[in-house]
């Protein structure tokens, strides 16, 4: 299908002030009277305050005041609380000072005596499941089914699984389908690995940092959120007020990759002692506090067993996970590794087991892809072995497997909307020259070693119901209002596109209202789980239907005739048997206002949620109102799928390699903005290859302290660790479900790239796989040197 | 724990003689404190895990800046900037080993504001130390990294003596081996110390990497002419291709003869707390030709008199490697 705006390139709105520096982050905004506010936080794991003394603090000249635990509401464990007299990790927020400046905050902190009490604390999950371990939170050390509990395995079911032997010990999450044992009977190879993933910080470039002040009765938050009308009622929720009383402004979110989906402690902590202070508070979080409250990504220790028939098709899964939760309760990771592996091989039977544990580390939440990432870092390797032992390719190997439009998915082997994994397999393959450039794996260069991987990269792609709003002002304009946040992907307004698709209008005519709650903005859906695009290009698309058909019947009671008589053009509607017969937008929108009722926003539909219902009260009688929620349907989940290959070089010397070459393909449906999709393309290609060889999570088990509290102690990968060029393609086949054809990309695009570099990895080393995330060069100097690796099996954040 | 990143009030001077800065440094003795590119300094002082009441800022002092040709050799004013030094065609010319070390430092940015001097001067980066702990080095009485669950990946594999943390600077085994020698400016006047000297072990100085004492400046470092226009080869191996420190580096010159090596000097960083000289490589080397069976023997003992930690037993391989690599060249 030809569309005007879908599948183009444009320039964002935003774009340039990002490249000029004018674009306001929450930090840069200033307000009369803003004091600034500095926290005191956790020197150790765990502990209890039993005394703080404030006197010298407090007496300092320039102190405004102090806000501590008792100011704010108790959070329920294991939920983070935004201050605590019971810190469970090193960074745990316990108090706050504000002052007329940083430096007078900081240095009345300094002047503070917390008198802690420590208690026992852990920073791995198996030695906090061990007989009589120790418990991250004093409630338990396990968080199921939204609570906590306690959970010790025996000293025989610890050791089999260290041991990497089938595990025995309590798994309170279980689901599978099919017949596990016909499966691995049915198999003509069995693997049977262990597997460790560590958990990494977000690593955002904008610190969370959040200025607040109370106006006319009303909460003003300038935040940093992926999400912009999403956190609404979280954050109103956490601030205890209503949301009509919360004006929540969110225009540019220097990243977040999961950690800041919806509202988190930090964000309400202004709002707290803005009140109490009635003075306005910015508090701005340094770089090392971003890697205390800024959370990290789920650890994995695990084992798997795996059969593989002699075609190479998947007969069986048995996956255990133990889940390093940090101190915060999360833990989906398990699960949605589990569904990654249910829909990218389809294997005929499978089971999931896993326990989510705490250990008194940073907290844990959503990272890019949280579990299903994870698992292709584990998985597709082990796929390439199972493919070497069976002499099978391992491009053919994932063709075997891959998910069609007829894939299921999950424990309850679900439908999905489409898929078409083979489709992208082969666009790669033949982009990516595979099997000529097969031929170059192994091949010896001096010190160095060719090796050429393959990897997949799943998550689910689209939500529904939510709201989309347009209006048409009286001067002609087109209003379109985003709910969705700015979280860098630009999916914001590429989904807007789809609303003036609708209405068949120019893009100059169009004006995209996002960012600030003051502007009316509908009802959205998180900016996460790679969903926006699939589920906000519905939305939009709905809410432009009841324009255009409000549009129409304006025309109708305006010039005669039927409504259907009519169609748009040019920002005009004309009737098409007679094209004098017609009006502009801008007189539509005048007529609109007179008209009243559903027209003009005075009268709204039923279904949509109260965040939309204020926006469109707001907005009524300021022109021609469309609004809508998305009720079309939605016949299973919706997939996202990536494919990425890789060439590397290994020098078998330092153990350091080069990645020569990359290509990412998209299944993602329809595309709807191509530099957005290759930039998550390429971006997704960045953060996989960290993830595969270089990011890292550090804490001292003796006294539960970190090692990274800065980008250089983290090393995210830099422009010189990663390729010149990335390229990137997509298989553009329409998805049934989507008015636009279009699904989501996000975290498959990062998935796939640790896959395909550990495979690369791995072939350059004839096939040895570490089961490991990162794999650092100490770790293939220690293999090339056949000297042990310096990690205890299974140990946790040691690298 | 509070929450870093703040600047405290100090006292700033600056002078613009290396007399009036020496006076100052005096003055102000452990309190003081000398400033040049600051990469390291404003993270310790942010951070405030130490603390100064007088910073003294190097920067205006145009003597300490720039790169002078000696007999044969070079002068470098200690404030050089990095990427002057890497860019400076004397240097790249006559001293490629220096060139590509300074290369290799950090990232350009850091480079352009680092000097030669702060590269040589900075403090180790171990990571229990940096968090301010109160460890040997900071003037307590225990070492954290090395214990039975330290995380010591990129500690000390020679030379520990209580303490375990290692050289991070980039430049210094290459200067090391070029045998460069350290202009020092006290109260008492100008010393001059061979850069192999300079550099200190935890069994000289605990508490310092360097032998510059409290009231003296590092003014410039002085290359002699005898390695100029050597064969050399250097190479770090970090984590990242950029702003990284390196897990082992090597830093060797050779003169060659006939096909055969006729005098060598190697110096390793990240292995233990000095720039860490390979005597008995360069005595294997020399006689022999410059090839991989010569690297290969030489590599085999470059790791003589390693003692590895739980976490870093990778970098006695590392370094047989590297060395067999820049023989080998």
């Amino acid at each position: 299908m030809t569309y005007r705006h879908i599948g183009k390139d444009f320039t964002p709105p935003d774009i340039v002030s990002k490249v000029t520096g004018k674009a306001k982050y929450s930090e840069d905004f200033q307000v009369d009277g803003m004091v600034y506010a500095r926290l005191l936080t956790s020197p150790m794991p765990h502990g209890k305050v039993k005394n703080i003394d404030l006197s010298e603090a407090l007496a300092m000249e320039g102190v405004i005041g102090v806000l501590t635990a008792d100011d704010v509401p108790p959070s329920q464990a294991p939920n983070p609380a935004i201050l605590t007299n019971e810190p469970v990790y090193v960074g745990d927020p316990i108090l706050a000072i504000a002052a007329v400046d940083e430096k007078t905050a900081e240095d009345a902190i300094s002047k503070v005596r917390v008198e802690l009490e420590p208690l026992p604390f852990t920073t791995s999950p198996t030695d906090s499941l061990r007989p009589g371990g120790p418990s991250a939170r004093t409630e338990g050390n396990v968080f199921i089914q939204r609570e906590m509990s306690q959970i010790n395995w025996s000293d025989e079911d610890l050791q089999r699984f260290l041991d990497g032997k089938e595990p025995t010990g309590e798994a309170p999450t279980e689901w599978s389908f099919g017949d596990l044992e016909a499966g691995f009977d049915n198999a003509t190879v069995v693997m049977e690995e262990s597997f460790v993933t560590t958990g990494y910080a977000h690593m955002c470039m904008e610190p969370r940092s959040v200025l607040s002040y109370w106006q006319n009765g009303k909460c003003h938050v300038y935040g940093s959120t992926q999400s912009q009308s999403f956190v609404v009622p979280s954050l109103a929720e956490q601030l205890g007020i209503e949301q009509k009383d919360l004006v929540y402004v969110s225009e540019f979110c220097g990243g977040g990759f999961g950690s800041k989906i919806a509202s988190y402690p930090v964000l309400a902590l202004p709002g707290y002692f803005s009140k109490k202070l009635a003075r306005p508070v910015m508090l701005r979080i340094t770089r090392e506090e971003e890697f205390y409250v800024g959370s990290a990504r789920v650890g994995f220790q695990g084992w798997i067993k795996a059969g593989f028939k002699a075609d190479g098709t998947v007969s069986a899964v048995d996956l255990y996970i133990v889940q390093d939760l940090g101190s915060q309760g999360t833990g989906g990771d398990a699960s949605s590794a589990g569904g990654a592996v249910s829909i990218l091989y389809q294997p005929d039977a499978m089971r999931l087991r896993a326990i989510p544990v705490l250990t008194n580390t940073t907290p844990r939440g959503a990272q890019r892809g949280p579990g299903q990432n994870q698992i292709a870092a584990i998985f597709e390797p082990m796929l390439d072995k199972a493919a070497r032992e069976l002499g099978i390719d391992p491009l053919e190997i994932r063709r075997v497997n891959a998910p069609d439009s007829s894939a299921r998915i999950n424990a309850n082997q679900g439908p999905v909307t489409s898929a078409y994994m083979v489709e992208a397999l082969d666009k790669g393959g033949e982009l990516f020259n595979w099997k000529e450039r097969k031929k170059r794996s192994g091949q010896r260069n001096g010190s160095k070693v060719t090796g050429i991987g393959v990897g997949q990269g799943y998550h689910s792609a689209g939500e529904s119901g939510f709201d989309g709003l347009v209006r048409i002002t009286p001067d002609g304009k087109i209003h379109l209002h985003s709910g969705v946040g700015n979280l860098g992907t630009y999916s914001y307004v590429s989904t807007t596109r789809a609303a003036a698709e609708v209405l068949n209008c120019s893009w100059e005519n169009c004006v995209v209202e996002h960012g600030n709650s003051a502007l009316h903005l509908p009802w959205s859906s998180y900016q996460a789980g790679s969903n926006t695009t699939f589920t906000h290009t519905r939305a939009n698309y709905m809410a432009a239907q009841d324009m255009l058909t409000k549009i129409k019947e304006i025309a109708a009671v305006t010039l005669g005739g039927a409504a259907d008589d009519y169609d748009v053009a040019d920002e005009r509607v004309f009737n098409t048997g007679d094209t004098t017969r017609s009006m502009s937008y801008a007189e539509v929108a005048r007529r609109s206002i007179e008209l009243g009722g559903r027209y003009s926003g005075a009268e709204m539909p039923d279904d949509i949620h109260q965040v939309t219902q204020r926006a469109v009260q707001g907005l009524a009688g300021s022109g021609l109102i469309g609004v809508a929620k998305d009720v079309l349907p939605v016949r299973g989940t919706v997939p996202g799928l990536a494919v990425a290959f890789a060439e590397i070089e290994l020098d078998l010397e330092t153990g350091k390699h080069e990645i020569i070459d990359y290509l990412a393909v998209a299944e993602c449906g329809t595309v709807v903005h191509p530099q957005g999709l290759a930039g998550q393309l390429c971006g997704g290609a960045v953060w996989g290859f960290g993830m595969a060889s270089l990011e890292r999570h550090v804490y001292d088990p003796q006294n539960g302290l970190p090692a990274n509290v800065g980008y250089y102690q983290c090393k995210p990968p830099t422009y010189l660790d990663v390729p010149r060029e990335i390229q990137t393609a997509a298989v553009d086949i329409a998805d049934p479900d989507n008015p636009m054809g279009a699904r989501g990309i996000g975290e498959p695009a990062m998935g796939c790239a640790t896959a395909a570099v550990l495979c690369a990895l791995s072939d350059a080393l004839g096939g040895h796989i570490f089961n490991r995330t990162p794999v650092t060069p100490d770790m293939i100097i220690n293999h090339l040197a056949k000297q042990p690796q310096s990690y205890a099996k299974l140990a946790m954040n040691t690298f | 724990m509070s929450a870093h990143d703040v600047m405290p009030d100090i006292e700033l001077y600056q002078p613009i003689t290396v007399e009036d800065a020496v006076a100052l440094a005096e003055r102000h003795g452990e309190n003081g404190w000398l400033l040049a590119g600051g990469q390291d300094t404003y993270g310790w002082l942010k951070d405030r895990a130490k603390h100064t009441s007088a910073m003294i800022d190097l920067n205006a002092i145009d003597a300490l800046k720039g790169i002078r040709e000696l007999a044969g050799g070079i002068e470098i004013g200690a404030l050089t900037s990095l990427t002057e030094i890497q860019n400076n065609s004397s240097v790249v010319a006559k001293f490629g080993l220096l060139a590509e070390a300074v290369a290799h430092v950090a990232s350009p940015q850091i480079r352009n504001m680092g000097t030669l001097g702060g590269n040589l001067v900075q403090d180790t980066r171990c990571w229990y130390y940096r968090r301010g702990l109160s460890c040997y080095r900071a003037g307590g009485n225990t070492c954290y990294a090395n214990t039975p669950e330290g995380m010591n990946r990129e500690h000390a594999i020679f030379g520990a003596s209580r303490c375990v943390a290692v050289t991070p600077s980039d430049t210094a085994p290459a200067l090391v081996a070029l045998e460069a020698q350290m202009v020092i400016v006290g109260p008492d006047g100008e010393r001059i110390v061979a850069a192999e000297d300079f550099f200190v072990g935890p069994n000289v100085d605990i508490r310092s990497m360097t032998t510059l004492e409290t009231g003296e400046v590092l003014t410039a470092v002085r290359i002699p002419g005898k390695w100029a226009t050597s064969e050399y080869y250097f190479e770090k191996v970090a984590d990242r291709n950029v702003w990284d420190f390196a897990l082992v580096s090597v830093a060797a010159v050779m003169k060659l003869n006939g096909g055969n090596i006729t005098d060598a000097r190697f110096a390793c960083g990240g292995v233990a707390c000095v720039p860490q000289r390979l005597p008995a490589v360069e005595r294997a080397v020399i006689g022999k030709p410059r090839n991989d069976e010569t690297g290969l023997a030489a590599g085999a003992i470059a790791s003589n008199g390693a003692v590895t930690l739980n976490y870093n037993h990778f970098k006695v391989p590392l370094i047989e490697n590297l060395v067999r690599r820049a023989v080998r060249g």
